[in-house]
């Protein structure tokens, strides 16, 4: 039990260096800028508000996070649609070429969002999409899409197939069974397909602010235009940093109970 | 079991279609850009392989490709090791782990920008805690300023923004390991160290192979968090291959050039993970798990 109590140590360890950096985040959000460069506080002295109220009181940081969550759901919402029966098909049925589909699609999540800078730039332009959250949407969905069938793969394959038989021989339309009967029983797998598509689109930058001007700027590239805006204000970017960190914070709490099912019965 | 139909294909026509739009379009582009010199929309001359022989040539090129290996080599051996000894610390259940669970994937959840902020804040000599911290002790340091610290700044960086990927999906392998295997291992007195090899490891081999190539494959594309944290430099000294790429095709229209830098990009990761995959899945290293004579 000794060596137990020791891994334990190293987890409560490691949870540390990850708190560190994130407290050091909160304290330099709740300090101004004069008090930040003057000298190193471990806690905050005079603490203050300012800098959030900063945010919340410019407009340009609401649209920016409305932007961002309007591209992050409609990129969520597309890749579940078109995933689920390619998954179903995927997991259900042998046809012609059916493996090397299912690898090609998984290269495309190797392929590095820089390699797509240009062409998607003049593919967006060109079909006036340029600027807009559904472009953004669309350009993740290069490695939201294939991420989605993976794992929506490994949640229908362990569902038995007899069900499917069963609802057959019942009597039930495919469609019955598929919408009442099949999507239910595979809800897990697509909240934690949801929960993976949400964090890998919310978290990239480069396509993203690739592809939107001025219109759509999401949230993450407002804050570095503000930095160079104005010189750095460090209070100002770290408040900035705390509020993106919170819907992540958000997220994960709704899904904690199901994170490591999630984990364990899916491929990812 | 698995019925074989043609009509099937219907099913994945929503899929291959999206992807034929985001991917197989920009792709091909890419590749008409490359065998080809542009000098506008008129003018354009193929050139065949020229690009790719310059790109190959171009020491920049080269550099960025060495760094990149080294670095993804780097937090591969730091990350999966320490990500399997986090898993296995973490309780099996109580109170405590939800808690854990969610701290550990936050980091996660931070947009790669706000990441490389967060870092940056943190390590500065002037206001950052770690660097006031480690100057304070007697070392000189200085991320900006110096190759080897703005190295291990990175790693640093790296490993407390993607370790817990590798925790929480070995941690969802090893929950899935039924408690009679650990009970027969207890009764044949196996120590700590065999119990992981013999009844863990090859329970949560294929968990494993999916973290690393992940994690492989993310890191040969890492391009926000360093260019946010130390811009490439000092000098050149963390320019990656993606930090390279976008400085070619967005900074100087270099268009031809770039797009030949980007196909043999895609390559070089395509093969990396396809060597790592076929390395691991042809030979079947360590114990079978069936095999009752392995204790």
């Amino acid at each position: 039990m000794n060596t137990t109590m020791r891994a334990r140590w190293y987890v409560y360890a490691y949870c540390l260096y990850l708190l560190v950096p994130l407290y050091w985040l909160v304290n330099m959000s709740l300090r101004t800028r004069g008090d930040i460069t003057a000298g190193l506080e471990v806690v905050p002295l005079n603490p203050t508000l300012g800098n959030f109220a900063e945010i919340f009181t410019n407009p340009v940081w609401f649209t920016a996070l409305g932007n961002s969550l309007s591209y992050v759901v409609i990129n969520t919402i597309i890749s579940i649609l078109v995933a689920v029966p390619a998954a179903y098909v995927f997991s259900r049925y042998r046809f012609l070429g059916d493996r090397q589909l299912f690898f090609w699609l998984l290269t495309n999540r190797m392929a590095p969002p820089a390699v797509f800078l240009l062409p998607f730039f003049q593919l967006y332009s060109a079909i006036g999409l340029f600027d807009t959250p559904l472009a953004v949407a669309l350009a993740h969905c290069l490695f939201t899409v294939p991420l989605a069938v993976w794992i929506l793969e490994g949640f229908i394959s362990n569902v038995p197939v007899e069900i499917d038989e069963m609802a057959r021989i019942d009597g039930h339309s495919f469609v019955f069974f598929f919408f009442r009967l099949f999507l239910p029983m595979i809800r897990g797998g697509i909240g934690v397909t949801v929960f993976f598509c949400f964090m890998f689109s919310w978290v990239e930058l480069l396509l993203a602010r690739t592809l939107t001007g001025s219109a759509a700027k999401p949230i993450a590239v407002v804050m570095t235009r503000t930095i160079s805006a104005s010189g750095i204000d460090w209070g100002v970017l770290a408040a900035a940093g705390v509020l993106t960190v919170l819907p992540g914070l958000v997220v994960v709490w709704f899904v904690r109970r199901h994170l490591v099912k999630g984990f364990a019965m899916g491929r990812v | 079991m698995q019925a074989n139909t043609n009509k099937a294909w219907l099913g994945v026509l929503p899929v291959v279609l999206l992807v034929a739009f985001s991917a197989v379009i920009p792709l091909m582009t890419v590749v008409n850009y490359s065998v080809q010199d542009i000098f506008d929309v008129q003018t354009r001359v193929f050139v065949g392989f020229d690009w790719y022989r310059e790109t190959l040539r171009d020491p920049r090129f080269v550099d960025a490709l060495l760094r990149q290996i080294l670095f993804s080599s780097l937090i591969l051996v730091i990350e999966i090791p320490l990500g399997i000894v986090l898993a296995r610390g973490l309780p099996r259940e109580g109170r405590l782990l939800p808690l854990l669970l969610v701290l550990l994937a936050v980091p996660l959840l931070i947009p790669w920008n706000v990441v490389g902020m967060i870092w940056q804040i943190f390590a500065r000599p002037d206001i950052g805690l770690l660097g006031a911290a480690v100057n304070a002790a007697g070392f000189d340091y200085n991320f900006t300023g110096v190759v080897t610290d703005a190295w291990v700044t990175l790693i640093a960086m790296d490993v407390w923004h993607w370790t817990s990927l590798v925790t929480l999906l070995t941690f969802a392998g090893l929950t899935a390991i039924p408690g009679a295997c650990y009970q027969a291992a207890m009764l044949d007195d196996a120590s700590r160290w065999q119990v992981f090899w013999y009844v863990e490891f090859p329970r949560i081999r294929s968990v494993l192979v999916i973290a690393v190539l992940l994690r492989l494959m993310d890191s040969l594309m890492i391009y926000t968090e360093p260019f946010v944290l130390t811009g490439g430099g000092p000098g050149n000294a963390t320019t990656f291959l993606s930090q390279y790429l976008t400085s070619m095709a967005v900074g100087q229209f270099d268009v031809g050039p770039a797009a030949a830098f980007s196909v043999l990009y895609f390559l070089v990761i395509l093969l990396l993970c396809w060597l790592f995959y076929t390395s691991v899945m042809g030979s079947s290293k360590g114990p079978d798990p069936y095999d009752e004579d392995g204790l």
